[in-house]
């Protein structure tokens, strides 16, 4: 009976990995993979390194953290401030894996979620938040799992296959490419029911640029700090008040 | 820029970048789902990643910015409408809209 029940356990565990990879194939996969092809070719139109360039999509597995470090080495600044930038613009994994672990079952939240969280990327991240809700906790961990590993695996040859194929692509191709990752991300707020987290991405949406144009390196934290404490209590008062 | 530069300048990115995740789930191993804290930091980051794709909208750093800014809200309005009528696959059609709408532009006027 025991030795059923664990099979049943794997069984279902399995089937949700598969789920997971599955559901990468399709826009998910698309979308990381322009990115990373846009990636690319900008990189060799700026002679960086074709295997650094290709190498940063698997280590940092972070495209505005890419594009920030790419920039700032071209333009000759000092290795501190380098690092400090692409230091600030990561800091919004802090708070996606702080909201991703708390969902996975309690026995799956051990060591081996270090090595999982490298996987952690905006893709990744707004699926799981969507889809969650929906699976058993148990199955949650195989499934961001299948999913996360399939688009990371596209990363690196999609890197590398934009940085030669940067004269090949024509022009106005370079734009479609450019366009399908913030429509992505767009698209998945239009998805949200959560009044409170509706706010919040209005709130986002608003300060991201307002933000930027007053300090570019400190603007995703000001906005995200913000935007997301008035939505948090605004929306709490809110609900008081009417309920 | 010698490769020595730019490899340093990636271990050191990629090391950088993984700490902030790590520290994610070292902070999160006291956080319980249901908790007051959980839900404000996920407005946190909801509003984070909104900024970041309304700055890539606004203020894009590529070739983007050759579109006009009201050309792009236009697109990116007829790619929300579309996911409305889209239904299941409304993501993939929408996708799909807005990237042959920016690329007939840029085709066609730039």
């Amino acid at each position: 009976m025991a030795t059923q029940m664990r099979f049943a356990h794997v069984f279902h565990r399995r089937r949700a990995l598969w789920r997971g990879a599955r559901d990468a194939f399709g826009s998910p996969m698309l979308v990381l993979l322009a990115g990373m092809i846009a990636y690319g070719s900008v990189a060799h139109q700026h002679g960086f390194n074709v295997w650094i360039t290709s190498l940063g999509s698997v280590f940092i597995f972070a495209l505005p953290g890419q594009v920030v470090m790419q920039e700032m080495v071209i333009a000759g600044a000092p290795m501190i401030s380098v690092v400090l930038a692409v230091l600030l613009t990561a800091s919004r994994f802090v708070t996606m894996s702080i909201t991703l672990m708390p969902q996975f079952q309690r026995r799956d939240r051990g060591p081996a979620l270090y090595l999982w969280v490298h996987l952690v990327a905006m893709t990744s991240w707004a699926v799981s938040m969507r889809n969650f809700p929906s699976l058993p906790p148990r199955d949650r961990l195989p499934y961001f799992a299948g999913f996360a590993t399939a688009v990371w695996l596209v990363s690196f040859p999609g890197t590398f296959a934009g940085y030669w194929l940067s004269e090949e692509v024509p022009n106005w191709m370079g734009y479609g490419l450019a366009l399908i990752n913030p429509l992505f991300f767009l698209m998945s707020f239009v998805e949200l029911r959560a009044k409170m987290t509706l706010m919040a991405v209005l709130l986002g949406l608003v300060l991201g640029p307002v933000t930027y144009l007053w300090d570019p390196t400190s603007s995703l934290l000001v906005s995200g700090f913000l935007g997301g404490t008035i939505a948090y209590f605004g929306v709490k008062r809110w609900e008081r008040r009417f309920s | 820029m010698s490769v020595t530069t730019s490899l340093l300048a990636l271990v050191l990115c990629g090391l950088a970048t993984y700490a902030c995740r790590a520290l994610g789930v070292l902070l999160s191993s006291r956080v319980s789902q249901s908790s007051a804290i959980f839900q404000w930091v996920s407005c946190v980051t909801y509003a984070m990643i909104a900024a970041l794709t309304s700055r890539m909208i606004f203020l894009p750093s590529g070739v983007l910015a050759n579109v006009p800014v009201w050309m792009r809200l236009v697109i990116c309005g007829i790619a929300i409408v579309t996911m409305h009528f889209g239904r299941r696959n409304g993501m993939v059609l929408s996708l799909t809209v807005g990237v042959l709408l920016v690329c007939t532009y840029a085709y066609g006027f730039l």
